[in-house]
């Protein structure tokens, strides 16, 4: 298929903005008479505030008010998971207790000290398997865990069961979740390798690099709030009712945002922005929140860790036959996330694992709150099950690449515990692709080779997540001038998502790019719904709505020139920003032309009637803005069956040097499939930014804690260890199978999560090559990890810590 | 690995200073806005993308706060505001600076570049911007500023550096979107159109 605009680069509109400083951040704006809210937060990692007297801060010089948990729940805390926007009973040390607002951050902060707040201290835990233990303490006061439907409860083992898990064995208690196909007794039976271990993969925070401040002012009964968000529209309209203000009065502005990586898709994982709203709405001025590095450590949202157990079996010929899990998730102060279920389903669909059982439970301790961050699941078990792969290749004497072409995921394949069948899969292609690129069957002759303390290691990976959703709504607008407007609602997090989802509405209009505004960044510019931005689905989502969007608009303008210069509108076609006829090129209309008489026409054509049903009801309230003003094209997105898969294939050489435990990755090459590409270079960022992630995930990443006081030891970059551009490679080599989805119009699916699964499990598979093949069952395997190893000392001196060093 | 001119004279500038900000109050005490009581104004010439500008600075205060806060300047990113990240990083004399770790009253002789003082007179990008549109070295962006003018230290220091020396050079900004492969890819394209 040859298209205009699919597949093809473009400068998206930010990058300007960003190259020049001139693009605006939450923090960059200000207002006049704005003031400034300082928090004051939990110093312990489990307390109930018993009081709070301001008295002597509020009466200071310049110090405006206060904003309580009783302020903002003025009936009392929810019992349920997930940050709330200040609390009454902290779970985390630096969970929000109160704001202040000031003239200055100086003088709120000299007033926060002024302020008593007695606190009850209650018992914390740092390592889900010691709350589990019976008798043990529980991170919450209603428990340790969260039943859905039902609220807290505790959950407990005896001291056996969980010390026979530390040791390495099966665990015998009864999980929380399960789920099961096939017949893993007989597929365990017939597999010839079996093997059996304990893992762990530490919780690490998201630190994303724009804190996320925010600016909130209310003007006429409305709310204006500056912010941070990863989805725009679908963000907003969560964040209307966390703050409590009707959808109408309410204005989300967030042109760029410094990041996301999951946390900052949904209103309820930053609900930290209600706080300069609701104590604007108090004292009746502007008010400025900044957060620190260390804030959004603690609110930023972290990886959930596991504490797992795994089983798989090999047939002779290399098919997995049996894959059995159990998995305790860390769920951190605050309850959420699923990570464990979906590693599960990421093993079963990415090796077509024939019977499958996993088991999990899912325990808080007072660290970091936990949420969806990029790949939650996927990514964790990647590299576990990666070394696994290539044990069971050496055992069964089969090469590397081809095990994992035997039980690759392929068109027609099914997979997860529902047997769901792909939209397509184009793993094999990719697999066939990277060998090529990274020169496999040469390469492999160099593994484990020796050269004084240094071994090469090579590595092969596979990613995946499901990507894409449906049943959103687009808007688009022909202009009086002949220029299209995309009323894009997708966040600007730097995928650059917002611009080549709007590029599918350029493509049905054949229209040239210069002659296309997107219109977003706020939402008072009338913007539809779209799903939140998780789950590597805007590609998928959002091509589907403007592409939609344009065709109704398309059907209308057929319409009106159909209706004015005679005939049906089949007869005509679109090109060179005109209808014409089909069989007199010369007969037809401008693109200024049709959207003026539609105008005129009003009704139908300008969004006053016959709306699509089913319309949200976000959309609604943007379309009966707009109505009247322009020649509209409306639509909603019906739903898609079956699961669009996004999958990546990386292969990697390191040099590891047995003597300090530091690598240097010497080659990677990584592949995506994902559909047709939209936008190579937004593609490109996607892979490397994945693979960053993956070595971060592989080599470094983890919450440390005090295990005495349970203070984060860990809030930096430095000290969680974000990978800098000395832990990565000068180059990574990016490629893609570029292969169409049949169930989306432009045949894209998503790909920025799988990108980091691929990338750890290819660098775990290398590292462990490099070391003879031993299996670490752990993520991220450090620098002393290997140096111990190397010297054949164990580094378990707590068995699957949590939170902490692994000894 | 030989480490190139540029890093090193920054490592050594910020020590110098003796303004390494270790804790966040310092963010805060630095904005400046209320001066201890009985103190004298004080009010310093500061060169800045070429122009001199008079701003009233606290003692304490970070050159991210004024160029942020008092001058308006905020393509000078706070990630972080302790020395970590990079986001920061200004042009100091010729050297990549980080801004959040250096007092203002320490840069009153120097001359201060910033990201917005890149673009020539008639609107044009400056080389390392205009590569870094080619190649879309950004993805979320907070980091670019930062990238940018560690990107413009290290080719006046080295105009054709290799791409090992441009991935040390600006080794002391995170990214944290990961995009250090198009960061690098806009360095040389930077060096070959410069
Ligand atoms: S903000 Fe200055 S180094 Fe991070
Ligand atoms: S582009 Fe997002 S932090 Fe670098």
């Amino acid at each position: 298929m040859t298209y205009m605009h699919i597949g093809k680069n473009f400068v998206p509109p930010d990058v300007a903005g960003k190259v020049t400083g001139r693009i605006k951040y939450a923090e960059d704006y200000s207002k006049e008479g704005m003031v400034y809210a300082r928090l004051l937060t939990s110093p312990v990692p489990h307390a109930r505030v018993v009081s709070i007297d301001a008295s002597e801060a509020l009466a200071m010089d310049g110090v405006f008010g206060l904003l309580t948990a009783d302020d903002v729940y003025p009936d009392g805390e929810t019992a349920s998971v997930g940050l709330k926007i200040l609390t009454n009973e902290p779970t985390l040390v630096g969970e929000p207790i109160l704001a202040l607002a000031a003239v200055d951050e100086k003088t709120a902060e000299s007033a926060i000290t002024k302020i008593a707040v007695t606190f009850e201290r209650l018992p914390f835990v740092l390592d889900p398997l010691d709350s589990l233990t019976e008798g043990g303490p529980d991170a919450y006061s209603g428990g340790n865990t969260f039943v859905f439907r039902q609220g807290f409860a505790s959950e407990k083992w005896s001291v056996d069961q969980v010390a026979s898990f530390r040791a390495g064995n099966e665990p015998n208690a009864e999980p929380q979740q399960t789920f099961a196909y096939g017949d893993l007794e007989k597929s365990f039976a017939e597999s010839s390798f079996v093997y059996e271990s304990t893992f762990t993969t530490a919780g690490y925070p998201h630190h994303s690099m724009e804190p996320r401040s925010a600016m909130a002012y209310w003007e006429n009964g409305k709310l204006y709030l500056h912010g941070t968000s990863q989805s725009l529209t679908a963000l907003a309209d969560g964040m209307a009712s966390i703050v409590g203000v009707p959808p109408e009065d309410f204005v989300f502005i967030n042109q760029a945002t410094g990041g996301g990586f999951g946390q900052r898709a949904r209103a309820n994982s930053i609900p930290s922005m209600a706080i300069p709203a609701k104590l604007s709405q108090k004292i009746n001025r502007p008010v400025m929140m900044r957060i620190t590095r260390e804030e959004e450590f603690t609110i930023g949202g972290a990886r959930q860790g596991f504490q797992g157990w795994i089983k798989v079996g090999f047939k002779p010929d290399g098919v997995m036959a049996a894959a059995d899990l159990f998995i305790v998730s860390d769920n951190g102060g605050k309850g959420g996330g699923a990570d464990a279920f979906s590693a599960a389903d990421a093993i079963s669909i990415l090796y077509q694992t024939e019977a499958v059982r996993f088991r999990g439970t899912s325990i808080g301790s007072n660290t970091g709150h936990r949420g969806a961050q990029r790949g939650p699941g996927q990514n964790q078990i990647a590299p576990i099950i990666s070394p696994i792969l290539d044990r069971a290749a050496a055992e069964l004497g089969i090469d590397r690449l081809e095990i994992r072409k035997i039980n690759t995921p392929q068109n027609g394949d099914v997979g997860g515990p529902q047997r769901t069948p792909f939209t397509s899969a184009y793993m094999p292609e990719a697999l066939e692709m990277g060998a090529e690129m990274f020169n496999y069957s040469e390469r492999i002759q160099r593994s484990r080779q020796r050269k004084g303390t240094k071994v090469t290691g090579i590595g092969v990976g596979q990613g995946y997540h499901n990507a894409g959703r449906s049943g959103m709504d687009g808007i688009v607008r022909l202009m009086a001038d002949g220029r299209l407007q995309v009323h894009n609602g997708v966040g600007n997090l730097g995928t650059y998502s917002f611009a080549s989802t709007s590029r599918a509405a350029a493509e049905v209009l054949q229209i040239p790019w210069e002659r296309v505004d997107i219109v977003t960044g706020r939402t008072d510019r009338h913007l539809p719904i779209t799903s939140p931005q998780d789950g590597s689905n805007s590609i998928f989502t959002n091509t589907r709505t403007n592409y939609g969007a344009a065709q109704d608009l398309l059907s209308k303008m057929k319409e009106i020139t159909a209706m004015d210069l005679g005939g049906d509108m089949s007869d005509y076609e679109v090109g060179g920003e005109r209808i014409f006829k089909i069989s007199d090129q010369d007969v037809g209309m401008s693109f200024a032309e049709i959207a003026q008489r539609g105008v005129e026409l009003g009704g139908k054509f300008t969004g006053e009637s016959e709306l699509p049903e089913e319309l949200n009801d976000f959309t609604k309230l943007s379309v009966s803005r707009l109505a009247g003003q322009a020649l509209m094209g409306i639509f909603h997105d019906s739903r898609h069956s079956n699961n669009p898969p996004g999958f990546t294939a990386t292969f990697t050489e390191i040099e590891l040097d047995t003597e300090t435990g530091k690598y240097e990755i010497i080659d990677m090459v990584t592949i995506g499939d994902c559909g047709t590409v939209v936008h190579p270079q937004g593609l490109k960022n996607q892979l490397v930014g994945g693979a960053v992630w993956g070595i971060g995930l592989s080599g470094y990443e983890r919450h440390l804690y005090d295990p005495q006081n349970g203070l984060p030891a860990s809030t930096g970059y430095w000290q969680s260890k974000v990978p800098t551009m000395l832990d990565t490679p000068a180059k990574i080599k990016t490629g893609w199978v570029d292969l169409p989805d049949p169930e989306n119009p432009v045949g894209a699916r998503g790909i920025g999560e799988p990108a980091m699964g691929g990338v750890s499990a290819a660098l775990t598979a290398a590292i462990s090559d490099a070391m003879d093949g031993h299996i670490f069952n752990s993520a991220p395997i450090t620098a002393d990890m290997i140096i111990n190893q190397a010297a054949g000392v164990s580094s378990d001196a707590i068995p699957l810590a949590q939170n902490n060093f692994r000894g | 690995m030989k480490l190139n001119l540029t890093r090193r004279r920054f490592i050594k500038g910020v020590i110098a200073s003796g303004a390494a900000a270790t804790s966040t109050s310092l963010w805060y005490a630095a904005n400046g806005a209320s001066r201890p009581p009985g103190a004298v104004e004080r009010l310093v010439r500061l060169n800045v993308n070429g122009q001199t500008r008079t701003v009233d600075v606290a003692p304490q205060e970070t050159l991210a706060s004024t160029l942020r806060y008092k001058l308006g300047l905020t393509g000078t990113k706070l990630g972080c505001n302790r020395g970590e990240c990079g986001a920061c990083t200004v042009v100091v004399d010729d050297i990549g600076t980080y801004a959040c770790s250096v007092l203002t009253h320490s840069v009153k002789g120097s001359k201060v570049e910033t990201v917005e003082g890149l673009e020539s007179a008639n609107g044009e990008l400056h080389p390392v911007q205009q590569a870094f549109v080619e190649e879309l070295s950004p993805q979320c962006g907070y980091c670019t500023p930062g990238q940018i003018m560690s990107a413009v230290a290290l080719l006046r220091a080295n105009p054709n550096p290799t791409r090992e020396e441009a991935r040390w050079g600006l080794s002391g900004n995170i990214c944290r979107c990961g995009s250090y492969d198009s960061y690098l890819d806009g360095v040389m394209r930077a060096a070959e159109i410069g």
